[in-house]
């Protein structure tokens, strides 16, 4: 090595590649108030959208009439479904293989519905005329039970579907019933579980929740009646899926569609969806010419757009004597709203639900599912989940404690004897995938060294002693959890929504002064992308991150990808990103050959150049490469440095994790204090720490949100109860309990960098964590089982069923 | 409806505008203003992704009238530091990862800026307390914390060198 | 989330605000802090068609301590409550109370005022008002009166001042002995599952005095002039403590909602009227 080079390793380090704790580029703007999220547009001309909802759950509208709206000035049209009749766009397709009114066609079928579209010139005008059209309701009976609805004689929630036995996922046997979904052996399985030692059974529900980004969904549709191109800047968390979708719906040919995501508020999945204020403010925009907004309001969020879970699953667990667990069995009644609007791969109606084995070695599993409409917002979306992962998560980390509770074992102990070890990957589960890679033991071994298991059980005995002797009012819950998550969606061979295959793609180009910009089908949604994805590519071009420009989110720019959700981004977006860069470093080490006067063979990678073989001294850096590439003629070799890849993942990835939440409750007030949190995380190679703690600290807040509170609630009318932030728990900083954090890393054997993906593991851990903790408390006093959440009331009824207010 | 002129001033430059009473001052600020730092994000007053700085107080600019804020001084993200210079607080979040998507950030920085005021030198428990009109939903907060402890240990640094 | 429109007014004295509202009857609405109004208008819960605005009243503010009298302007702020070394001294009790009260920024702009005389019976101050056996000043256009705070609520938004009064100031005596306001709430921000204020004072081992009342369990404050009585005379001693929160059970009357339902919310008043006497007998 000449004197003048640097060592590796300093080298290395200047990259800010992976492992970095890289600051992010992204904050510049955001601390400075700088961002451009999609509010934040202004357009000359711009009108405004606003809708008239339905105050019922279920009704038919008799008349709607909107001559005093019309009326006010400022108001330029008010919308019905019969306007938008005749372009074929008062329905629109789901991305579950449904349809869903975009204004209400003859009946209204949840709290909230779109009725009609008020476009008028500013927000304030259009809030006054939504007050003034008039609609005529006949109010209908109201489901909101999802087992109700599937009594014979429950009202009929579909009229169109009527007589129309056979669905997108197969047939339906009831008027409110939209798919059966069957995984496993069922005969093998209830032949275990009806001969076990041991079966534990339990209904475990997962309630109605919802993402709640801080930010609401919205969009700016502009029309250019004289290009004939129509652009949509909007909360799209899958830019080039509602590129397609918008043209196959509305007939406008796909290159005269340009979707912009700009900056975006969260998303956590309540922005992969089409809402029918998308389509409406298109609409709007081609009837007017001008360009039209539409954002909803916090209330409009949580009644109408995306909610998530509404899972009732009803469980076995069977196991030997000695707690080594034989077999699962699972039926699950989900609910979904008046329209089927989940956003899982096509082929999975109840997304990855079949990972509810979890961790474990559980050798014959069955599980159905079975989808239900009732008089509640559609959705089902994947709440920082990859789709109804957190639900298998919770299933069976519930099931995992009801049963150790049923063998008297102790359930740190029983997860370790059933866990899948180590040698036995990559492991075939009995509902049909392939886990990656996993050493469970090792992580948990850790976890429970580091929050001293041994000692918080005899600190929670203690406690309990003193509890009986009148001492204190207080008891002690440790909340277990190992997950193992399924994210990376997906294979194409089995992914697509809507006929779209889940690959997603990047596509690179070196400037000649040896700096890049790397665009990328994805988005970002606070996750940093800017930063990380240049750190992919800064270890494996030898180029900077710093001077790495990634750019997503403008589909007449970005190759095309599926966008970001379901923790999909770095184990497939990711992998695009190092699989391009090898396309860029291999056409390097061709020009660095050439420019050195040696075989290709004859140089090799060293950080950020190509060094030739045995002669150390002699290199070029990428730099150099890079400006060679520019205004070299090499023979057999275009100009330019260029690359592009599609990234069809061969498997999933399979993320996990170990979890301890301690917990303080407090019997006769229900309140719950969490003392401590310890989470390991396991998301493979680990790109920029920084970011993933950051990643985990969220997912742990939203999971302590959900466990132990927020809810989307309904009354026997279909009223929602839970409107506002009032009432929809978002925790403060007061609330929020510090956490620590630690890891293992065991990468990801078909990933190019290892990496599985994290942003979800805190959530999909953290709800059982959370709530395992309340149960535990009470464990000793003959708690087998209680639905969430765990806000003060239900822990208090726990208390008051189990006879400890005296 | 008739409009009122407004007189406001806004990150030290003096406004005058027509609107109408009943207009939002988040909307003044952001819409007629083009000061698109502070957001909306529930409405109903408890997200505190409006907060600006008003006369001296933090408040949250979606539950405050036009009409009201006629003859106020206020100070919003922009108005705490650009790229001639970043405030300490703006520093001290991208440093700690203190953000995430950046929607509630600017309201966290106003609000922080005003805690730091008033309790310069805060234990955790008195930033979790005095931050708690302020909600994020990406960071969980312990970050958020860490760079607002971070700011008041700089300021204080700065303070004392000063003496 | 978009109000209707109104017609706004900025009265610079008392005389001129209840004008004001006389011109313009049921149609006017004074506005204070305006976090509980601003919101109702922007949900179009509340129609107003002439909004006073009485933050330009110089008369409606400040803090007075004199001798054992305290008198708060309407327009005082629950932050000047908090901040005030003055009534720390005098009656500590209103600044653990106003700590409690929302979060940081709706404190900046809440008024003690507007928190006591909107009538919202999931508000803090009512009750410890009603504790303190507050005088609330109102203003007319044929003078000024007194209502007592332990008569002033009628039922949720009802009270006993009429639409065309001002309440202008809150007197009180400043506080001797022990005090608590202990309140239970789903996170910061929201209004109590249940809270009580309580006053104890005590003659030797004996409790001499005692005040209590209870917010958010019916559809007004509660004083439990029954609940203090069965404290006064006694050691404070667990029998007394027991026949309190029996007293005070008997004249809350809670409602379901989100935070729970009828029997929880009884169960937890007694826990807080328990926790509230014994930090208060703690601090006599």
């Amino acid at each position: 090595m000449n004197e003048m080079t640097p060592p590796k390793t300093e080298r290395a380090a200047a990259l800010k590649g992976l492992g970095s704790a890289r600051k992010r580029v992204e904050d510049a703007r955001f601390t400075q108030g700088k961002g451009n999220y999609v509010d934040d547009l202004k357009m000359p001309g711009m009108l405004f959208g606003d809708f008239v909802r339905s105050p019922y759950a279920h009704a038919r509208i008799k008349s709607i009439n909107a001559d005093k709206a019309k009326a006010i000035p400022g108001v330029v049209a008010v919308l019905t479904a019969d306007d938008l009749r005749p372009l074929n766009l008062h329905w629109m397709p789901t991305l579950a293989g449904d349809k869903q009114m975009v204004l209400a066609d003859g009946k209204v079928l949840f709290q909230g519905q779109e009725v009609a579209f008020v476009v008028a010139e500013d927000r304030y005008v259009a809030a006054d005329a939504v007050e003034l059209v008039e609609v005529d309701y006949e109010e209908l009976p109201v489901v909101v039970d999802p087992f109700k609805a599937q009594a014979s004689d429950a009202p009929v929630l579909r009229e169109d579907l009527e007589g129309n036995m056979e669905g997108a996922h197969g047939p339906r046997r009831h008027h409110n019933h939209i798919f059966t979904w069957e995984q496993g052996d069922k005969d093998a399985t209830e032949a275990v579980v009806g001969s076990a030692d041991v079966v534990a059974e339990e209904m475990v529900y997962y309630h109605r929740t919802h993402p709640c980004p801080l930010e609401t969904c919205g969009c700016v549709a502009s029309m250019d009646k004289v290009n004939g191109k129509l652009t949509v800047w909007g909360t799209f968390q899958a830019p080039h899926a509602v590129r397609t979708v918008a043209s196959l719906i509305s007939g406008i040919a796909e290159h005269n569609i340009r979707i912009i995501s700009p900056d975006i508020g969260g998303g956590f999945g309540n922005k992969v969806g089409v809402y029918p204020g998308y389509i409406c403010s298109i609409v709007a925009s081609i009837v007017t010419g001008v360009p039209v907004k539409w954002v909803e309001d916090r209330m409009e969020n949580l009644m109408a757009t995306a909610f998530a879970r509404d899972y009732w699953m009803q469980g076995k667990i069977a196991a030997t004597k000695d707690g080594r667990i034989t077999g699962l069995w699972c039926h699950v009644t989900a609910d979904h709203g008046a329209f089927d609007a989940c956003a899982d791969p096509t082929k999975f109606p109840a997304g990855f639900f079949n990972i509810c084995t979890g961790s474990y070695d559980i050798p014959t599993a069955y599980l159905a599912v079975d989808g239900v409409y009732t008089n509640k917002a559609p959705g089902g979306v994947a709440y920082r989940c990859s789709f109804r992962v957190t639900e298998a998560a919770y299933f069976i980390e519930r099931m995992i404690e009801i049963l150790a509770l049923k063998l008297d074992m102790d359930p740190a102990e029983l997860r370790a004897k059933n866990f899948i070890r180590k040698e036995q990957f990559p492991y075939q589960s009995a509902l049909g995938w392939e886990y990656d890679s996993g050493d469970y033991q090792t992580a948990w071994d850790k976890a429970l060294k580091a929050v001293d298991y041994e000692g918080l059980r005899r600190e929670q005995a203690e406690r309990v002693d003193a509890f009986k002797r009148g001492e204190t009012r207080k008891l002690i819950g440790i909340g277990l959890t190992h997950f193992t998550e399924i994210v990376g969606a997906g294979p194409v061979k089995n992914c697509d929504i809507l006929g779209l295959g889940m690959f997603d793609s990047c596509e690179i180009r070196i400037h000649p002064t040896g700096s890049a910009i790397a665009r990328l089908g994805t988005i970002s949604q606070g996750q940093g992308h800017a930063t990380t994805f240049a750190q992919i590519l800064a270890s494996e071009i030898g180029i900077p991150a710093d001077d790495i420009t990634v750019e997503e989110g403008d589909t007449d720019t970005a190759p095309y990808g599926l966008g970001t959700y379901g923790s999909r981004s770095t184990p497939v977006a990711g992998a695009a990103t190092a699989m391009a860069g090898r396309k860029i470093r291999a056409k390097a080490q061709m020009i660095a050959a050439y420019l050195l006067e040696v075989h290709d063979d004859d140089v090799e990678w060293d950080v950020d150049r190509f060094v030739v073989k045995g002669a150390p001294q002699r290199f070029k850096t990428m730099k150099e490469i890079a400006f060679a590439s520019y205004n070299q003629a090499i023979p057999g070799v275009e100009p330019g440095l260029e690359a592009v890849s599609y990234y069809d993942p061969p498997n999933m990835t399979y993320p996990f994790g170990a979890y301890v939440c301690v917990m303080e409750v407090d019997v006769d007030t229900g309140e719950a204090d969490i003392r401590k949190f310890y989470a390991l995380d396991d998301c493979g190679t680990r790109i920029n720490p920084m970011i993933i703690e950051g990643q985990v600290h969220g997912g742990l807040t939203e999971a302590l949100a959900i466990a132990m509170g927020q809810e989307i609630a309904y009354d026997e009318l279909g009223n929602v109860k839970t409107g506002t932030l009032m009432d929809f728990f978002v925790p403060t900083s007061w609330e929020t309990p510090y956490y620590t954090t630690d890891h293992t890393v065991t990468p990801s054997p078909h990933h190019p960098i290892g990496a599985k993906g994290v942003g979800e593991s805190p959530n999909v851990g953290g709800v059982p964590a959370f709530s395992n903790a309340v149960h535990d408390a009470f464990r000793t006093f003959g708690l087998t089982h209680t639905h969430m959440p765990h806000d003060h009331w239900r822990i208090w009824k726990i208390a008051h069923d189990l006879g400890l207010h005296g | 409806m008739s409009k009122m002129q407004i007189n406001i001033t806004v990150n030290g430059k003096k406004q005058e505008l027509l609107a109408e009473p009943r207009e939002l001052l988040i909307h003044v600020l952001r819409e007629r203003l083009g000061v698109t730092g502070p957001h909306v994000g529930c409405d109903t007053s408890h997200c505190g992704a409006c907060t600006v700085d008003m006369d001296g107080k933090s408040v949250k600019a979606c539950t405050v009238f036009a009409a009201q804020a006629n003859g106020a001084d206020i100070t919003t993200i922009e108005g705490l530091g650009g790229p001639d210079g970043l405030h300490v607080l703006q520093q001290m979040f991208k440093e700690h990862h203190g953000l995430q998507c950046g929607f509630c950030t600017p309201g966290m920085i106003t609000r922080a800026y005003r805690l730091l005021q008033e309790i310069p030198n805060p234990s955790e428990e008195e930033v979790r307390f005095g931050m708690a009109g302020n909600l994020c939903r990406c960071t969980g907060y312990q970050n958020i914390v860490k760079a607002i402890l971070a700011a008041a240990a700089e300021l204080n640094a700065a303070k004392e060198a000063a003496q | 989330m978009i109000p209707g429109s109104f017609e706004y007014h900025r009265p610079d004295s008392v005389a001129s605000a209840l004008e004001i509202l006389a011109e313009y009857g049921d149609e006017a609405r004074a506005i204070a802090g305006g976090h509980s109004l601003i919101p109702m208008m922007k949900l179009r819960m509340a129609d107003v068609g002439h909004l006073v605005d009485l933050q330009a009243i110089a008369d409606l503010k400040g803090i007075t301590v004199q001798g054992d009298t305290i008198i708060i302007g309407a327009m005082t702020t629950q932050q000047e409550l908090i901040s005030s070394a003055e009534l720390a001294s005098a009656a500590p009790i209103l600044r653990e109370a106003s700590l409690q009260i929302a979060d940081p920024q709706v404190r900046y702009v809440g008024t003690i005022g507007g928190n006591v005389a909107n009538g919202d019976p999931g508000n803090d101050l009512p009750g410890l008002m009603q504790c303190l056996d507050a005088q609330y000043t109102l203003a007319g256009r044929d003078g000024t009166r007194e209502v007592a705070a332990r008569d002033f609520y009628e039922a949720a938004y009802f009270t006993a001042r009429e639409d065309d009064e001002i309440l202008v100031s809150i007197k009180f005596r400043a506080t001797t002995g022990g005090y608590a306001y202990e309140k239970q709430k789903r996170k910061i921000g929201d209004y109590a599952t249940a809270a009580a204020a309580v006053l104890i004072a005590k003659d030797g081992a004996t409790c001499s005095f005692a005040s209590i009342a209870m917010t958010n369990l019916s559809d007004t404050p509660v004083w439990c002039e029954a609940a203090a009585d069965a404290l006064v005379g006694s050691s404070l001693d667990q029998a007394a403590i027991d026949a309190a929160v029996a007293a005070m059970l008997e004249t809350i009357d809670p409602q379901e909602d989100n935070r729970g339902p009828v029997e929880f919310k009884n169960h937890v008043a007694g826990v807080i009227l328990r926790r509230a006497i014994e930090r208060a007998a703690s601090r006599a």
